[in-house]
């Protein structure tokens, strides 16, 4: 495998992806994510030098919505899916 | 010896912009509604829902970018910026990194050295995020997406500053030129302008920068140069002990006059941006941008010119009224009322200033419709009351907005233009005044300034004072 | 004929015509489920059969005083389980949306509503659509109705299955990398992936952004090409949602494939493919060559730059816009958590799926801080290249015709094991979704475990009608094979 992928990474991904993996997945995740990075390293055979980057596909551009306010107040429905709520808002754990 | 530093700012301010909807979606930006009332799948980031650009946003950045002398970027793009956190509700801000909608821009300061530019590197365009209310009884954060997907720009200086002065300046100068576009209020203390500032120091005569630091949470240009004191010296004091600058963002705290370091081991600050996939780029055709171009306002300079000399109004005069965009829409509704502008102008200068200061306001606050000056002023002009009374009744007007044609009548404040009862009055004051009477008798015509203010007093202040000189004259020659 | 056995389309005609009402066919397909749901496992979530009834009511009414005139007014469906429907489950299979109820309905959703269908309930797939068998589902796999050892194909092997096992008339599935066009391959079933833009994707709970696109599963190219005509359509509220000058696609739906130019690219025969399914879509060459077609092989090339590249972009958009799923607004929450930053790590391990969460790491890995340009970038400069060679090929051919999977449907618990062997068999599906083209199962065979095989067509962009013209014209060539469990049981 060429690419070896440290605990350190793993961790690290773990903090952007906000994942807890155990000490087990830790392991299928740096073997997974070695092998996955090698087929991938395919991609370097490819001469792209002056190739653009394609985001999408068709050259559509300029969608835009009028500045004309068409949403009503549907709090009541959309905080009945909140795991936990209060006074009309989402209740989380503190955050300071 | 002790060395010389130099201090190095750039900013980084937010403005809301004053859109009627969101930048993604059709939900009000309205303030004050109650919590979540101003929210729907796409700013909550329900599964499924999906961004549309709302139109006014991009013309707004234009327009700000082309009031800051920017180049407009013919074709640019929104990309996402990852990070988790509860007011911001898909975990990824929808922003512009890679293609920014304006660079290289500049705005013009006055220092003591004379003009200065101060280069703008580049606005862009992107969503707010929504309010978390930390509630203590139980020890949970509440979120309140309302705020979510308000439209901001972000204008990012160069670090051409050296200085809180320039910094002041610098943001006095942006606000009135976003001001003067319609683009948005720009409040310091409600947050539709926030400014976060870079600073490092280095020794005076450096050519390379020192490690910088971001400070957030200032809401007053006082709090401003507070923090920057306060920075500046926190860093000189690092360097001196012979520690370094550690690059961070840091949290001010206004009553503390103090900041700290907003780390913590789960912000990665690795933000992943790509490209947005649910949004397309945006073109801005050659006559789109003519379009905004001609729809540019008056700014200051020409604003304060055409005063000079198109409306008789002193350079002085001028320069206070159009140093808020709102007192010079006022003064020109005004005078388009047509009032004679130097009243108009010294009701705004005189009165409005003073009850601003007492009020601890600031121009943009102001909230009184110019139909009722106008009115007001048409009420001295035809005599119905008086500039004392008048006083009185603007500041009702300032406070409440009321309407002085109907608070005149009501508060029965008319002046007494009625000759027989004035002349009843006049009489008694006379006769309780002999002293006055004789000394104005004897030639000392001073004396019937006294008199015409007795008479005042005696009437509340209603009375005319034109007539009561006039009665009072004609009674004393008699 | 059994109600089951109708296509949609047929069924509709008889609805209109009187000879079944709205609610007969409800009860029919409901009794279906009754029968067979335990042993295929199609639906996440099966609607309760009184509210389906009211609606079916509803639209009968609709039907008898002429407001209702559509082909498919009355015609019982599922969708898959990641398409928003205001009030009813949408899980995407996955325990962090276990119970989520969205306060919308989904654009295409909501264009079968309105053109009478009756949503009879959500189906399986591979969480996230994240997977090729429908076995990642948090609601247990789904089986395969042709040979319930085997599985559905995925993501949408729900939709597929519950089509060919006739528990419903028709299906909605997604299709992000051959999600509609492989399980309708391994199904017996008929599937488009309609051009990128073609059906609004909002309500599609995204997997990638930038390569999702909703399509009809269903028994037949006619029903096919009708579902796509409601369903298609340019929408505001979705910004990449394209203008198309035609969406007349049942238009196409005639015998003619004179002069057509069908390119057969060599690298999608080569090693890997099944000689039995390289039989059988050869086969459907030789058909519609019979018919008047020109038929020629060619190199495409850089087939196997696909599936890297399209891992590295669908990876990436994945870990983005799965990042909402916190346990803050919506879905599952853990139980016990000490502050907010282990509440998200809890929440997110314990809600997600191990090819998620596979998926979710390798694409914030590739987007991570000095890691953008080598693999992200890269991937999106590729695709670039292939489309640049499918552009190549259709500046020469109005179709490309292929296998849609190496193979037919492998048994359950073989593809899990190693992920990379499972990607591998996206080879023919997935460049497709890169280029945003459209392309088409049509079902072509039975191999020699009785388990189907389906024939591929890609075409260039908006010419959906061209492979609805060649797909229909094979199809008059034979009847549709019902797998034998879909031959038995009540009416």
């Amino acid at each position: 495998m060429a690419n070896i992928i440290s605990d350190e990474t793993i961790d690290y991904v773990g903090i952007l992806a906000k994942l807890d993996l155990s000490a087990e997945e830790k392991e299928q995740a740096k073997k997974d994510m070695g092998r996955m990075l090698d087929y991938i390293d395919k991609l370097n055979e490819l001469d792209v030098s002056g190739v653009e980057p394609m985001s999408h596909v068709f050259p559509v551009h300029n969608v835009f919505r009028e500045d004309v306010v068409t949403n009503g107040d549907d709090r009541e429905n959309m905080l009945a899916n909140a795991p936990e709520q209060k006074q009309g808002q989402y209740q989380v754990p503190k955050t300071v | 010896m002790a060395k010389q530093y130099e201090t190095v700012i750039g900013l980084e301010v937010h403005v809301e912009l004053a859109t009627k909807t969101k930048i993604f979606c059709g939900c009000s930006t309205e303030f004050g509604g109650e919590p979540n009332t101003h929210t729907c799948p796409v700013c909550t980031g329900m599964p499924g829902s999906l961004p549309v650009l709302n139109k006014q946003v991009v013309e707004y950045a234009m327009a700000v970018g082309l009031a800051t002398n920017c180049e407009i970027t013919r074709y640019c793009k929104f990309d996402r910026k990852n990070y988790f956190y509860p007011d911001n509700p898909q975990n990824y801000q929808i922003s512009q990194l890679y293609l920014p909608i304006c660079r290289n821009g500049y705005v013009e300061i006055e220092t003591p050295d004379g003009p200065k530019k101060i280069g703008i590197h580049e606005i862009h365009m992107e969503e707010d995020a929504g309010k978390l209310i930390h509630d203590d009884w139980e020890d949970c954060s509440l979120v309140d997406f309302n705020r979510s997907g308000v439209p901001l720009i972000e204008i990012v200086s160069e670090p051409d500053m050296r200085s809180a002065d320039e910094v002041i300046a610098y943001l006095e100068k942006l606000r009135l030129l976003i001001q003067y576009l319609g683009a948005s209020d720009c409040k310091l203390n409600e947050g539709s302008m926030r400014a976060d500032v870079n600073l490092s120091v280095r020794e005076a005569g450096s050519e390379t920068f020192g490690t910088r630091t971001e400070t957030k949470n200032l809401n007053s240009f006082k709090a401003i140069a507070r923090a920057i004191a306060n920075e500046q010296e926190r860093q000189i004091d690092l360097l001196e002990a012979g520690e370094q600058v550690i690059q961070e963002t840091r949290r001010w705290d206004d009553n503390k006059e103090y900041s700290y370091a907003m780390r913590s081991k789960e912000d990665a600050q690795d933000y992943r941006y790509f490209p947005e996939p649910d949004l397309v780029p945006i073109s801005i055709s050659e006559e789109w941008l003519e379009q905004v171009k001609a729809a540019q306002p008056e700014f200051r300079d020409a604003k304060r010119a055409r005063y000079v000399a198109e409306l008789g109004i002193p350079e002085y005069d001028a320069d206070i009224l159009t140093a808020s965009k709102k007192m010079a829409d006022i003064f020109e509704a005004v005078v388009a009322l047509g009032k004679k502008p130097k009243e108009v102008s010294n009701w705004l200068m005189v009165e409005t200033m003073r009850l601003l200061k007492d009020n601890n306001m600031e121009p943009e606050d102001l909230s009184f419709s110019p139909e009722h000056l106008a009115a007001l002023i048409t009420l001295i002009e035809e005599h119905t009351i008086n500039r004392t009374v008048a006083k009185e009744v603007f500041e009702q007007i300032f406070r409440e907005d009321v309407d002085p044609v109907a608070y005149v009548e009501e508060k029965g404040l008319k002046m007494d233009s009625n000759a027989d009862e004035l002349q009843a009055v006049i009489a008694r004051i006379l006769e309780e005044n002999p002293q006055s009477v004789a000394d104005y008798r004897a030639g000392k015509q001073k004396a019937i300034g006294f008199l015409v203010g007795q008479t005042m007093r005696a009437t509340q202040g209603k009375a005319n004072p034109g007539m009561v000189n006039q009665i009072l004259i004609k009674m004393l020659n008699q | 004929m059994k109600i089951n056995h109708m296509t949609a389309v047929e069924l509709g005609k008889a609805i209109k015509a009187g000879k079944v009402t709205a609610a007969d066919a409800v009860n029919a397909f409901y009794d279906r489920i009754g029968l067979v749901e335990q042993d295929i496992n199609s639906y996440v979530t099966v609607i309760d059969r009184e509210t389906a009834l009211r609606k079916a009511e509803e639209i009968q009414a609709g039907i008898e005083n002429g407001t209702l005139t559509g082909p498919l007014a009355g015609v019982p469906v599922a969708i898959k389980d990641n398409m928003c429907t205001a009030g009813v489950k949408t899980t995407c299979s996955s325990k962090i949306l276990y119970n989520f109820e969205p306060t919308y309905t989904a654009t295409a959703v909501e264009k079968l509503e309105r053109a009478g269908a009756v949503i009879i309930g959500k189906t399986n797939m591979d969480e996230f659509a994240m997977g090729s068998t429908t076995e990642t589902s948090y609601f247990g796999e789904t089986k395969n109705p042709w040979n319930p050892a085997h599985v559905p194909g995925g993501s949408s092997g729900g939709s597929c299955a519950a089509v060919a096992a006739e528990e419903c008339a028709y299906a909605l599935g997604s299709d992000t990398g051959g999600s509609i066009r492989q399980p309708s391959s391994f199904c017996g079933v008929t599937g488009i992936k309609p051009t990128y833009g073609t059906v609004s994707r909002y309500g599609l709970i995204a997997y990638g952004s930038s390569l999702d696109q909703i399509g009809p599963v269903s028994k037949d190219v006619t029903d096919a090409a009708t579902i796509l005509e409601i369903i298609a359509g340019y929408d505001p509220k979705d910004s990449t949602s394209v203008k198309r000058e035609d969406y007349d696609f049942t238009a196409a739906l005639t015998e003619d494939v004179q002069g057509m130019k069908i390119g057969i690219p060599r690298d999608y025969f080569g090693e890997g493919l099944n000689p039995e399914v390289k039989a059988a879509v050869l086969q459907v060459a030789n058909v519609l060559k019979e018919k008047g077609a020109v038929v020629e092989e060619f190199d495409l090339g850089l087939v196997e730059y696909a599936i890297p590249a399209y891992y590295v972009i669908a990876s990436a958009e994945a870990s983005s816009n799965l990042e909402r799923f916190d346990g803050v607004k919506y879905g599952y929450r853990t139980e016990n958590y000490n502050g907010l930053h282990d509440m998200y790590k809890k929440t997110r391990s314990e809600g997600f799926g191990a090819e998620v969460k596979r998926r979710i790491m390798l694409g914030s890995f590739v987007l991570s801080s000095g890691y953008y340009d080598a693999y992200y970038l890269r991937a999106l400069r590729t695709k670039a290249l292939i489309k640049q060679a499918f552009d190549a090929a259709f500046a020469k051919y109005d179709i490309i015709l292929g296998p849609a999977a190496p193979t037919t449907a492998p048994k359950l618990g073989e593809s899990l094991a190693d992920p990379i062997q499972m990607y591998l068999g996206d080879i023919y599906t997935i460049s497709v979704n890169l280029a945003g083209l459209p392309g088409m199962t049509v079902p072509c065979g039975i191999d020699s475990k009785g388990l189907p095989i389906g024939a591929q067509l890609i075409g260039n962009c908006f010419e959906e009608k061209k492979l609805i013209r060649a797909a229909y014209t094979f199809e008059q060539t034979r009847t549709y094979q019902r797998p034998a469990m879909a031959e038995e049981g009540v009416d």
